[in-house]
C-alpha cells in the first residue's frame, strides 16, 4: 500500500550486544546523571512564604475595592458586578448616603455590605471589567490560607483600600 | 567473664542499639534530603534549621496516628510481624567489629558485642529470619495485595540468598574464617577483599538491595501493583517499625559490605601517623562509619537513578545471571588459588 506521507520510517529492532545485555554500564551512566544533579544543579524550588516568584503585570490577585482622590469609596452597589460573576461570589446589600457622609462616600448610594467568598471566586476579572465606577480591581496578592471556610469570605473589611491619609 | 565484663558489653549493646536507631532515624530524613537533592528540589526544610528535627516529627506523628488492627486479621500474628522484623533488623548489629581494642586504664575494650566464630553464618541467620516478619504480617492482614506483597518478598529473598551465600563462599576461601573480627583484621593495610574479590563484591552488593527491599528490588512494596505491599493493612507506629526496620538493615548490610570487602575499621596508614592505639581505633571507628555512611549513600543514589525491576526479570537476574555468575567466581578463585599458593 501507498504511504500517506513520506514520514513513515522503518525501524530495524537491533538486538543488544554484551554490553548493553549486562545493563552495568548503562547503569554506571545513570548514576553518573543523577551525581550530577546532586552535585551541580541547583534547586529550582522557591520557598513560598519566604520567597515569591514575580508575577507578571496582568496577575490577578486579591480584589480591592478603591477609593477616590479624595479617599472616598468609589463602589455605588450598583450590582453590575455580582451579575457579570460567573462563579457567583460577589454579594453586597446597598444603602444610600446619609447627609454628611459625603467624604465617605463618592456617590449616593453605596455598599453597606460587600462580600466576596474567595473559595468561589475564579479570579477572572469579570467583575472588575464590569464595573462602571472603576471601584473594583483584583490587584492583590494570593488569597492567603485559611482554616475555616467562612473565614474565606471576604468583607469590607478587608476588600476596602486604606483610607488616603493614613 | 566477670561481672565488668557482663556491664561493659551490656553498655556497648546499648550505644550499638542507639547508634542503629538514631542512623535508622536520620536515614529516613537523609532519604529524603538526598533524593530532592538528585531531583534538584530543597527538600524537608522547615522543621528546625534544614529539616534536621523531621525524623523526630515524623516519629512522633508515627506514634499518634490510630491504630487499626483489621478485623478479620490475624490480631496476634500482625502484632508479632512488625516486632519480629524490627527485632530480626535491631540483632545483626552484634557480630559487627566496630574497631579494634581501647584501653581504659587497665582494662581492655574491645568494641564488638561479641565475636562468635561463626559470624557470618550467623548474620546470614538473622537476615533469613528477617523475611519472616515481613511473611508473617503480609499473611495476617488478611488482603490479597499485602499477600502478594509478602510472598513476592519470601521468593525475592530466598532467591537472593543463594546467590549471596555463594558470593561469600568465594571470600570464605580467600579468607579462611568465618569470624568478622579476623576478616576485619586480615584487610590490614591495602589487603582490602575488593581487591581480590570484585566479581564476588559485585554480586553480594546486587544481593544486599534485594535483601533489603531496595530499589531497583522493591517489589514486595511495589506502589504502582500492590497499593503499600506486605504493610498496606499497616497503620501508626507498627507501619512505622516496619519502615525502620528497612533502613536498620540498610544500616546493617552497609555495615556487613564495609567489613567484608572494604577492610572494615582499616584506613590507609594507620599505623605509620604514630598516634597512640587509642586515636588509632577511635579513627578506625570514624573511618569504619563513613564507610558505612557512602554505602548508604550509593542505597539511595541506585533508589534514585534505577526504575524498578519487573517480577520476572528479577528472578531471570537472580536464578540465570547471578547464581551462575556466584558458581564461576568459586571455580575462579579456586583455579587462582591453587596456581598462586
Amino acid at each position: 500500500m501507498e504511504a500517506l506521507s513520506n514520514k513513515r520510517k522503518v525501524l530495524e529492532a537491533k538486538p543488544l550486544n554484551f554490553w548493553e545485555r549486562a545493563y552495568l554500564p548503562a547503569i554506571v551512566k545513570g548514576l553518573g546523571i543523577t551525581l550530577k544533579h546532586f552535585l551541580f544543579t541547583k534547586a529550582v524550588t522557591v520557598s513560598y512564604p519566604e520567597q515569591k516568584r514575580e508575577f507578571s503585570e496582568n496577575f490577578r490577585g486579591m480584589h480591592s475595592l478603591k477609593r477616590d482622590e479624595h479617599g472616598r469609596e468609589r463602589c455605588t452597589a450598583c450590582g453590575l458586578c455580582a451579575l457579570s460573576c460567573p462563579a457567583e461570589a460577589i454579594t453586597m446589600i446597598s444603602a444610600e448616603r446619609k447627609p454628611g457622609e459625603e467624604n465617605l462616600y463618592r456617590e449616593e448610594k453605596y455598599a453597606a455590605v460587600y462580600e466576596i467568598n474567595m473559595l468561589r471566586c475564579i479570579f477572572c476579572d469579570l467583575c472588575e471589567e464590569a464595573c462602571p465606577k472603576e471601584a473594583i480591581y483584583l490587584d492583590g496578592d494570593i488569597v492567603p490560607s485559611d482554616y475555616l471556610r467562612k473565614d474565606f469570605i471576604y468583607g469590607k473589611d478587608k476588600l476596602v483600600e486604606a483610607p488616603l491619609n493614613q | 567473664m566477670g561481672t565488668t565484663d557482663i556491664i561493659v558489653k551490656l553498655i556497648l549493646i546499648v550505644i550499638i542499639f542507639l547508634i542503629s536507631l538514631v542512623i535508622a532515624m536520620y536515614s529516613t530524613y537523609a532519604e529524603r534530603k538526598i533524593a530532592a537533592f538528585f531531583q534538584d528540589r530543597v527538600g524537608p526544610s522547615r522543621a528546625g534549621p534544614f529539616g534536621i528535627l523531621q525524623p523526630v516529627a515524623d516519629g512522633t506523628k508515627m506514634f499518634l496516628k490510630e491504630e487499626i488492627i483489621p478485623a478479620n486479621s490475624s490480631k496476634f500474628l500482625f502484632i508479632v510481624g512488625p516486632s519480629l522484623a524490627i527485632m530480626t533488623a535491631c540483632i545483626g548489629s552484634a557480630v559487627i567489629p566496630w574497631g579494634q581494642t581501647l584501653q581504659i586504664g587497665t582494662y581492655v575494650l574491645d568494641l564488638q558485642v561479641t565475636d562468635i566464630n561463626v559470624g557470618i553464618l550467623y548474620i546470614f541467620g538473622v537476615v533469613s529470619l528477617g523475611v519472616y516478619g515481613v511473611m508473617i504480617g503480609g499473611w495476617a492482614s488478611n488482603n490479597k495485595y499485602s499477600l502478594l506483597g509478602a510472598i513476592r518478598a519470601a521468593s525475592q529473598n530466598i532467591s537472593y540468598e543463594i546467590a549471596m551465600g555463594l558470593s561469600i563462599i568465594a571470600l570464605l576461601m580467600t579468607t579462611g574464617t568465618l569470624s568478622l573480627k579476623e576478616i576485619a583484621a586480615q584487610q590490614h593495610g591495602w589487603h582490602w577483599n575488593v581487591v581480590y574479590q570484585p566479581l564476588g563484591f559485585l554480586i553480594f552488593i546486587i544481593c544486599a538491595f534485594a535483601e533489603t527491599n531496595r530499589s531497583p528490588f522493591d517489589l514486595p512494596e511495589c506502589e504502582t501493583e500492590l497499593v503499600g505491599g506486605y504493610h498496606t493493612e499497616y497503620s501508626s507506629m507498627k507501619l512505622g517499625f516496619y519502615l525502620f526496620a528497612e533502613y536498620i538493615n540498610m544500616f546493617i548490610s552497609s555495615a556487613v559490605m564495609a567489613t567484608l570487602y572494604f577492610g572494615g575499621y582499616n584506613f590507609p596508614f594507620m599505623h605509620s601517623l604514630g598516634l597512640s592505639s587509642n586515636w588509632v581505633t577511635i579513627l578506625g571507628v570514624i573511618a569504619l562509619f563513613a564507610k558505612i555512611f557512602f554505602f548508604i549513600f550509593f542505597f539511595m543514589w541506585v533508589r534514585w537513578t534505577i526504575p524498578r525491576f519487573r517480577y520476572d526479570q528479577l528472578m531471570d537476574l537472580g536464578w540465570k545471571t547471578l547464581i551462575p555468575l556466584a558458581i564461576a567466581n568459586i571455580v575462579l578463585t579456586g583455579i587462582v588459588m591453587t596456581l598462586f599458593k
